[in-house]
């Protein structure tokens, strides 16, 4: 009964409190680390160095008027929010902070479930994601908010079949599908996969970076050419639905980054034995913190690169970086059979 | 007990989602409903064991063609219904024929399931093999059924050329 009803539903409550404060410190960050890249100091007034600001967005989004536009179609209007943060929120079923801690004499893992088919579910729920975008964009009845979401999705369908490419050569080499499973190989194997799959992370960052529509591909939100993308009519609490799940996404993306290509809960160069003095920081420290690095690009990337033209964006996609994760795919495989044995 | 309940509910609502799917007067709504009758589909294959079928279910229909319907169906707008033929009757009947042929198949496979020889002995393999498991499924279609493997994908390649040479007039 504790074991299978009490600790997962602990877990789920701090894994989703956990990722809420971290989505709406991830806003500040951003703020502020823009602000110091243009040499501003960000927001400053709610808190010691604007520390508070959170919370005083949260209230604002929260007492804002929530208004339907008059044509729109009420009930998908309702729905699309939903649709968008419910794919976000539930893909860190399987994301594995850590192996495993033992409170009070129980041993509680540190993920809500190991899947055999932890990648593909991956995949799979995120691939829902698209759905509330269109729907969004076109429930609104409304022209920009169409046309962006109708880019949004393009981009997705576009970048998605990249991505879930090089996870097909990621399978590859770790040899299984389940989360946990592919970074114990990586420390069996004694290599984070960035190394052996150097290809694959590039291409899965530049697609995550387009799946979740940040700069420079940011094509969707461009404000200068479509008001503000396929959220515009959208206000108060659905308007601030649509923001978690956009960072919910960034932080999918750097910690299934963090877990296949850069080892996930292990130490840095875990077949080093002088280095062995690491394990005193713990695993999910570890992981926490290679997150963090990730999310810190996305961040750096928005405030250095400009946007790419549309024709541009779908240039790169489909005739650089897929005939790219295909190519990458069959030299893996091959390796695999001729070298790997 | 659980196992039943969890299938009969999910039935229950495969059936009704369907029906909705036909039944809705938008048909931006049809498709959204035939995306969770996918979903519910996905959900039976896990109360099988078969998680791989499920997830490949949501990643393929839910996730990637039906994405392109909503597409489609978005862009097109159908406000008309469809056009008025010649002879009012002729939909009738072709929908007579259809139904028949449906309901023929359906009781040759009710007869043949229930022949009593051959029956349970298949239903029982194929349940002891584990379909949810990756390896097995890659096995069956690349070792066991390589061959109906690559006809299909080489069907798929030229329904792709064909669409590309409808949509582009001169290449």
């Amino acid at each position: 009964m504790i074991d299978y009803v009490v600790i997962p539903l602990v877990q789920i409550a701090i894994l989703l409190v956990g990722v809420l404060t971290a989505v709406a410190y991830l806003v500040l960050l951003e703020r502020k680390v823009q602000a110091w890249v243009q040499v501003r100091l960000g927001p400053m007034r709610v808190g010691p160095h604007g520390l508070l600001q959170p919370v005083a967005d949260i209230v604002k989004l929260l007492v804002k008027e929530d208004i339907t536009p008059a044509r729109a179609d009420k009930w998908i209007y309702t729905l699309a929010p939903i649709i968008v943060l419910v794919p976000a929120l539930i893909v860190f079923a399987v994301i594995p902070f850590g192996q495993s801690v033992t409170l009070f004499g129980v041993s509680i893992p540190l993920y809500i479930a190991d899947l055999n088919i932890g990648l593909l579910y991956i995949v799979a729920v995120a691939s829902l994601g698209v759905y509330g975008t269109i729907l969004g964009g076109w429930s609104s009845n409304s022209k920009y908010p169409l046309l962006a979401s109708l880019r949004a999705s393009a981009q997705l369908i576009s970048y998605e079949v990249a991505v879930t490419m090089t996870l097909v050569s990621m399978i590859l080499v770790a040899g299984s599908l389940s989360m946990v499973e592919i970074v114990e190989a990586q420390q069996a194997q004694g290599w984070w996969f960035v190394f052996l799959q150097p290809v694959a992370f590039f291409i899965y960052f530049v697609g995550g970076l387009a799946e979740t529509n940040r700069a420079p591909f940011d094509l969707p939100e461009a404000e200068q050419e479509l008001v503000g993308g396929f959220h515009t009519e959208y206000s108060g609490i659905r308007f601030a639905l649509f923001f978690l799940a956009e960072y919910a996404n960034m932080i999918v993306i750097s910690a299934i980054a963090t877990t296949i290509f850069w080892g996930g809960w292990l130490r840095p160069f875990p077949s080093v034995e002088f280095l062995a003095f690491l394990d005193w920081v713990p695993g999910w420290a570890w992981f926490i913190a290679k997150t963090m690095v990730f999310l810190y690009v996305f961040l750096w990337v928005r405030a250095t690169l400009p946007r790419y033209r549309y024709d541009q964006l779908m240039r790169i996609g489909w005739k650089v970086l897929i005939p790219l994760a295909i190519a990458n795919v069959i030299v893996t495989a091959a390796w695999k059979v001729l070298v790997a044995g | 007990m659980g196992e039943a309940i969890a299938f009969y509910s999910l039935a229950a609502l495969i059936l009704g989602l369907g029906l909705a799917v036909i039944t809705a007067r938008s048909t931006v709504y049809s498709v959204l409903f035939l995306v969770a009758n996918f979903l519910c589909v996905a959900m039976l294959y896990v109360l099988l064991r078969a998680e791989f079928l499920a997830v490949i279910q949501v990643l393929v229909y839910a996730g990637g063609i039906v994405v392109l319907y909503l597409f489609v169906v978005m862009l097109v707008n159908l406000k008309r219904g469809p056009e008025d033929h010649a002879d009012p009757r002729r939909r009738d009947r072709l929908g007579l024929a259809m139904a028949g042929l449906v309901f023929g198949q359906l009781l040759a496979v009710a007869i043949y399931a229930f022949w009593p020889s051959q029956a349970t002995g298949g239903a029982s393999a194929t349940a002891a093999r584990g379909i949810g498991n990756v390896e097995q499924v890659g096995h069956a279609l690349y070792v066991e059924y390589l061959v109906p493997f690559e006809v299909a994908s080489v069907l798929l390649l030229v329904a792709m050329i064909g669409a590309i040479l409808l949509a582009k007039r001169e290449l």
